[in-house]
């Protein structure tokens, strides 16, 4: 193990430059790690993001050697073999400054995508019981845990080609309202994903599930609201329509 | 691409595929019979079935491709939606004009 670490970080905006530093190298580090030594020790102007630092926050992703990672839980040892690092924004995201992105475009789909609980029952009713072995259960437990670091955004191609696509993470959150038995939000919901730039969209690569740092597999969300939003239409729950603002 | 046009893709593909198996199968059965073109046209000419086959097979396509064609202008070009599905209905009734001219070659009498 060599005792300093080659590190390229991006600096500036949309249009900056890589710029290089020496880190020290250690035994147990992560790459959010070697971030935080740059902007402590070398270069207090750094801008970038995080907060908990134990992978459940969802805000230090970053591109690391040119593949979206959740930098808190991304060991050096496993990324940097030959002794160097690239780090720079999340791709398909706005750079903001150095490395932080701007993600309000981001959650911004997240709730347009039907995003939000649509409650049924007011307080004083009985609480609904949910088997938690039921099939639409099972499905919404498969996709629930996403922290919305938006990895699988920055590594959807079709989010790449597309700016009116959805994404995944914003679908994936979506396929769990849709199983959700509580929920009284999903004809509107169905009728948006159903539109341009909707589950419609995604090509199946699976960049997301290949990516995704708590192995999620937005792309079976996204195929189950495939299915569900053909059904929905054939039987004209819902109707085919632009997404607004859509072009 | 909206729920609509996924569907009338994914139908159509489902029409064209064992079409397609049965468009190979005569392919191999014309080739290894040694037949000319006169014998593959006294067969087709004048025949309701393989008029009928050819020209669902030549209405799927042109739907099938055109809406392909719509979703490649849509992501790839500078197109927006709009004008990449008036494109695509462009490129779909030339797919449909030509191949239902191709059809009617072989089949009328």
């Amino acid at each position: 193990m060599t005792s300093e670490l080659k590190v390229s970080l991006w600096r500036g905006g949309k249009s900056g430059r890589y710029q290089a530093f020496s880190v020290p190298r250690r035994e147990n580090q992560t790459v959010l790690d070697v971030v935080t030594y740059v902007q402590r020790h070398l270069d207090p102007s750094l801008s970038y993001r995080f907060a908990c630092r134990v992978g459940v926050c969802g805000s230090c992703a970053m591109m690391v050697n040119g593949r979206p990672r959740w930098t808190c839980r991304t060991h050096v040892s496993r990324v940097a073999q030959s002794g160097s690092l690239e780090i720079g924004p999340l791709e398909n995201f706005p750079v903001i400054k150095d490395l932080a992105t701007d993600m309000a475009g981001f959650f911004e789909k997240w709730r347009d995508a039907g995003g939000g609980f649509v409650p049924t029952k007011t307080r004083h009713d009985e609480i609904e019981a949910i088997l938690p072995d039921s099939p639409a259960r099972l499905a919404a437990a498969a996709a629930i845990e996403c922290i919305n670091c938006g990895v699988c955004h920055a590594a959807c191609d079709t989010v790449r080609w597309n700016e009116n696509y959805l994404g995944p993470a914003a679908l994936n959150r979506a396929w769990t309202l849709v199983n959700d038995v509580r929920d009284g939000g999903n004809r509107e919901r169905l009728t948006v994903i159903a539109a341009n730039g909707g589950c419609h969209a995604c090509h199946s690569h699976e960049s997301c599930r290949e990516h995704c740092p708590l192995a999620l597999n937005p792309t079976a969300s996204i195929a189950g609201l495939k299915r569900r939003t053909v059904q929905a239409w054939l039987k004209g729950e819902i109707r085919s329509r632009d997404r607004e603002g859509s072009a | 691409m909206n729920v609509s046009l996924y569907v009338w893709q994914r139908a159509t593909a489902a029409i064209m595929a064992p079409m397609i198996f049965m468009h190979v199968a005569v392919i191999f059965y014309a080739t290894r019979h040694g037949l000319t073109a006169a014998d593959i046209l006294a067969r087709t000419r004048g025949n309701i079935g393989w008029g009928a086959f050819y020209t669902l097979f030549v209405i799927a396509a042109s739907v099938h491709a055109s809406i392909g064609i719509r979703n490649i202008l849509a992501e790839w070009s500078q197109l927006d939606d709009r004008g990449a599905g008036i494109a695509a209905l462009v490129f779909g009734v030339a797919v449909f004009g030509l191949g239902l001219r191709a059809v009617a070659a072989v089949t009328l009498p």
